[in-house]
């Protein structure tokens, strides 16, 4: 049973990963446009540098 | 993209004094915004981009996809119809819209914040469901203890904050002394911790820490539909608000400057070109033109303007420029003055009370009740206020609106987005469940069952000599008979006779030569024909006897099959128009309604509107004009065209986008479809409880119950709403 003192840290920590990760995007209006999004993926442009 | 906080232009001497303002918000870095109709794949928004960005003056230019829309930031000088015109080239159609009406949606935080707390109980309830698995699979002694504090642990907090819009609404009614549906469910949540810690700390077996997380979440998730259904209607909305930018072209000392129209004040002389919308009310100081007052009164006939003349806001100049002197300008208006008339019908709208409350009306007493009954019940056969409390508590998680609170959400978002395909958008909450009980509709003419535009009714009558003149004369005017005329000859296959010195005399016609003999085409009392009750134009050639063009409003595609459609589903149609008795009367033959008014008033289309709902009807009022406004919000649901006015669409619950009228009827059967979902959603929510709730009063239920029940009941019901797709 030793084990679970290291997998619930570790599951909550990862949890916890993904709903910052979550906020994060929300927060930088990863929402807002989500067809364009679909649709810029497929875009050639800016694919060698980011856009500035 | 727009997140940032905006660069620091703050540059008068108050704003460095003043201590940092927290990020100011997001509309203020945009300053052109415009709707691109036509954009749909990747290339549009790389052409667009490119050429918006390559256009000097601009600093960034981004499209999205989504609202079909291009955000531009640019230097101060640039203006909108500086780039319409590069993004025509282009091949886009592109339409400028007003920054200030889509702020709504821009700063969408309401959305974000249930987004956020949906996602913290999201998160919560899958670790805390992870450890009571392992509960209900066998973990006992300290190992479920452990398990049972690590779930509080996550639950407490997490509930504080993503319960949070419950906690609000429930005590907003309790202050007034009310329930509504988010009373019982806070007593659930609340109830549930408190056992459940209790339980923890005298190491029970039982604790309902997953169930206050579900329960939180799926509620939530409701929420955010029906929240999401409402912002898409609100943006569409704001769109065809934002279109018609509020400018106007104001003369000081003879020279033209473009203003906003909230700048202007009375006193200012303005100039109104034609096709132009009067901006305030005002008095012509100069020019000769007609006025198409149809979105004011309703009546089809134009309206000879000169100098002398008082216009109200709203009204369309049709042929000649106008100068007018502003006499009332924004609240003082005549439209705003018809804004009092709509907050005066609007108070009877706000009687209805939606399924939703109706339900939690019946339900939240009858859960306290049994709640506190079994409490009661089980302490003074136990005497043990840890069992009664436990068992009052699973009570009341079992009978939890989990699905109550699904069942309406699920169903209207399910139907608006299957109406928002067919061109219809649902601005109120409660306007499908109003439309579905609709027995009695008003239409009005002008706009709504007619396009507003004219259209020739005896070209047959006349010589090819004559109507080679008329086409010649009506194609030098931009007037709508006129081009309805040159459009009617044209597609009889006439040529335009050659003609000279052709001119157009605003608000009279337009008048030329042909062999030395004058020719005019235009009003009756210019060329010398006799006014009658038809829309006419007349046509003199030299001293011959002058002929008569006739017009009627053409009809919109799609009117005959709605007032077919609703005739058909046993619905009275009634048409009230402001136009005269015989251009309602053909109309209302025409397409087979008996019951008509001609020539109300606006007053008289509210007052009809009223006294049908007083008989207990159900109304439907589809209206365009302003005179429609106070029908629209006094009758028990309304539609308008996107055609409308502003004052009109704000008054209506539900838009029409598309030109077409047939969607009308299609919705009707729709609403009677989701009003019958939610009312299985309900049964079946039912059907659950009256299973579950005997076992959880007789003491029977376990944390693993409660969570099948509320899960399995939860996706029926969504299931059920998805079928209305």
């Amino acid at each position: 049973m030793e084990v679970l003192a290291y997998l619930i840290p570790i599951s909550l920590f990862l949890g916890g990963v993904g709903l910052v990760a979550f906020i994060y995007t929300v927060r930088s209006n990863q929402y807002e446009d989500p067809e364009g999004d679909a649709r810029r993926i497929l875009s050639d442009e800016w694919d060698d540098k980011p856009k500035p | 993209m727009t997140t940032q906080v905006s660069s620091g232009t703050a540059a008068c001497p108050g704003c460095i004094a003043a201590p940092a303002e927290p990020a100011r918000p997001i509309p203020e870095d945009v300053q052109i915004a415009l709707s691109l109709p036509g954009i749909h794949c990747s290339a549009c928004i790389a052409t667009v981009e490119r050429e918006l960005n390559a256009y000097p003056g601009v600093e960034d230019a981004r499209v999205n996809l989504t609202l079909k829309r291009a955000m531009i930031k640019a230097a101060p000088d640039i203006r909108a119809a500086d780039l319409i015109p590069v993004l025509e080239q282009a091949g886009f159609e592109a339409h400028e819209l007003d920054p200030g009406a889509l702020s709504a949606t821009q700063s969408d935080k309401a959305g974000r914040d249930l987004l956020m707390r949906l996602a913290v109980a999201g998160f919560a309830s899958m670790n805390v469901m992870l450890l009571s698995v392992s509960v209900w699979s066998g973990a006992s002694d300290a190992t479920r203890d452990m398990f049972h504090w690590i779930s509080a642990a996550i639950a407490l907090p997490a509930i504080a904050f993503s319960a949070q819009p419950f906690f609000a609404n429930a005590w907003s009614a309790l202050r007034v002394r009310r329930l509504n549906m988010d009373v019982p469910i806070v007593l659930a949540i609340v109830l549930a911790l408190v056992t459940s810690l209790w339980e923890t700390a005298l190491s029970g077996a039982h604790a309902y820490f997953d169930a206050a997380l579900t329960l939180t979440f799926f509620l939530l998730a409701g929420r955010y539909l029906d929240y999401r259904t409402r912002a898409v209607a609100r943006s569409a909305a704001e769109e065809l608000t934002a279109l018609e930018v509020p400018r106007a072209i104001r003369l000081v000392n003879g020279a033209e400057e473009e203003v906003a129209v909230s700048a202007l004040a009375a006193g200012d002389l303005i100039l109104v070109r034609p096709g132009g919308r009067m901006p305030v009310d005002g008095e012509i100081v100069s020019g000769q033109s007609e006025l198409d007052r149809s979105l004011l009164t309703g009546e089809t006939l134009p309206v000879f303007a000169q100098e002398g003349l008082a216009v109200s806001a709203g009204e369309v100049n049709l042929t000649g420029p106008l100068t007018i002197r502003a006499t009332a300008v924004g609240e003082d208006t005549s439209l705003h003055r018809m804004a009092d008339l709509v907050a005066i019908a609007e108070s009877g709208r706000s009687r209805y009370t939606s399924l939703a409350d109706k339900a939690a009306k019946l339900y939240a007493p009858g859960v306290h009740i049994l709640s506190a009954l079994s409490f009661l019940g089980w302490y003074i056969y136990s005497g043990d206020i840890r069992t009664a409390l436990n068992i009052a508590a699973a009570v009341l998680i079992i009978t939890c609106p989990c699905a109550l609170g699904l069942a309406v959400p699920a169903v209207t978002t399910a139907a608006s987005g299957r109406l928002f395909r067919m061109g219809m958008l649902i601005k109120h909450a409660t306007a499908l469940e109003r439309l579905a009980e609709v027995d009695t509709v008003v239409f009005d003419k002008t706009g709504t069952l007619t396009s507003g535009a004219p259209e020739l009714t005896n070209l047959g009558d006349h010589s090819r000599a004559d109507l080679e003149v008329a086409l010649a004369l009506a194609e030098a005017s931009s007037h709508p008979l006129s081009v309805a005329l040159a459009r009617a000859a044209r597609e009889a296959g006439i040529k335009p006779a050659s003609l000279r010195d052709v001119a157009e005399v605003p608000g009279y016609g337009t008048e030329g030569f042909v062999n030395d003999q004058r020719v005019r085409l235009g009003r009756a009392a210019w060329v010398g024909g006799e006014d009658g009750a038809q829309t006419a134009a007349w046509l003199s050639v030299g001293s011959q006897p002058p002929v008569r063009f006739t017009f009627t409003d053409s009809l919109r595609p799609g009117a005959a099959d709605a007032v077919a459609a609703f005739r058909a589903a046993g619905k009275e149609v009634i048409l009230i128009s402001g136009d005269t008795q015989g251009a309602v009367q053909r109309l209302a033959d025409k397409l087979g309604i008996e019951t008509w008014i001609a020539q109300a008033l606006p007053q008289d289309k509210a007052a009809r509107v009223q006294e049908l709902g007083a008989q207990g009807r159900h109304v439907l009022m589809v209206g365009d004009g302003l005179n429609d406004t106070a029908a629209l919000a006094a009758a028990h649901v309304s539609i308008s065209p996107a055609s409308a006015l502003d004052a009109a669409r704000v008054a209506s619950d539900i838009v029409l986008l598309g030109n077409d009228l047939s969607p009308i009827a299609e919705a009707c059967d729709t609403a009677i479809k989701a009003t019958r979902r939610i009312r299985e959603n309900f049964r079946i929510a039912t059907i659950y409880n009256v299973i579950a709730v005997p076992l959880a009063v007789a003491g029977l239920a376990t944390p693993l119950i409660a969570a099948l029940a509320m899960s399995t009941s939860s996706i029926t019901v969504s299931l059920n709403a998805l079928r209305l797709r």
